[in-house]
């Protein structure tokens, strides 16, 4: 009988442990997200760089860690704000390690834009890192990059 | 020329971020594959993709073989005035295809 009075504390802490436990769960399933790993040697990205050091951790650049089909992969680009005058993006690149025309895509914004949010889907030729850079009206270069395994590469190569 | 459906919200506020998403029907022909007989197919994307609010550009993607094919694009965009939205790109054959929707300002 004595075991009957104490659940109310046990299913709290139970309740506590699968919450934790949900967490953990839920951090383990988040999309690549750009890390502090060092900008992967692509020669389109050096020269669109030109010299320049792009800052990390502000561009948001979202892959799935795991793309099961290569030829669409889902793609979000974001930039969260706000931008103060004269600050405001301009234009985001995307650089692929592995693809045969490394630069994917370039978005521009001829005015200046409140919300940066992108999304796209893109293909890849196999398993890689994936590189965005914004530029800002400023002149700052914010970078992010996404490490993607792909199981079915795009045949972009003919192979 | 390609087909394309255009998604925007029927009524917006005045400075809200307005969410575009548009999907153009184009195969983005990456000039890596080849047909049948072994012939290589010639490249043909997109190259540009433009859209224009009440005639002003707000947002221009520069694409290439690294989009997929029947292209998917979704940004952002600030309400102002009531008006429309065009949508216009043009692919590597020099083909072009447009589309609008209209965009109402309230507030």
């Amino acid at each position: 009988m004595k075991r009957d009075a104490s659940p109310p504390i046990a299913s709290a802490h139970r309740r506590r442990l699968i919450v934790a436990g949900g967490a953990i769960l839920a951090a383990r399933m988040l999309p690549a997200r750009a890390d502090s790993a060092p900008l992967p040697a692509i020669p389109e990205l050096d020269a669109y760089l030109a010299g320049r050091t792009p800052q990390l951790g502000r561009l948001i650049l979202d892959l799935p860690r795991l793309a099961d089909d290569g030829n669409a992969v889902a793609m979000r680009v974001t930039m969260p704000g706000p931008f103060a005058q004269g600050e405001h993006v301009t234009s985001i690149a995307l650089f692929s390690e592995k693809n045969p025309v490394p630069k994917m895509a370039q978005f521009e914004f001829p005015l200046p834009s409140e919300r940066v949010d992108i999304e796209s889907r893109v293909r890849l030729a196999g398993s890689q890192r994936v590189v965005a850079v914004a530029i800002l009206a400023g002149g700052a270069v914010h970078a992010a990059i996404a490490e993607v395994v792909v199981t079915l590469a795009a045949c972009l190569d003919g192979s | 020329m390609a087909a394309s459906r255009v998604q925007v919200p029927a009524e917006v506020r005045r400075g809200d971020s307005v969410e575009v998403k548009i999907s153009i029907r184009h195969p983005m022909e990456s000039g890596f594959r080849v047909d049948d007989s072994g012939r290589r197919i010639a490249r043909n994307t997109i190259r540009e993709f433009t859209c224009r609010y009440n005639g002003k550009p707000v947002f221009v993607a520069r694409l290439g073989s690294g989009i997929a094919a029947n292209p998917y694009l979704r940004f952002f965009l600030t309400a102002a005035e009531s008006g429309q939205l065009s949508f216009e790109w043009v692919d590597e054959a020099g083909e072009r295809g447009d589309a609008l929707a209209s965009l109402t300002v309230v507030g």
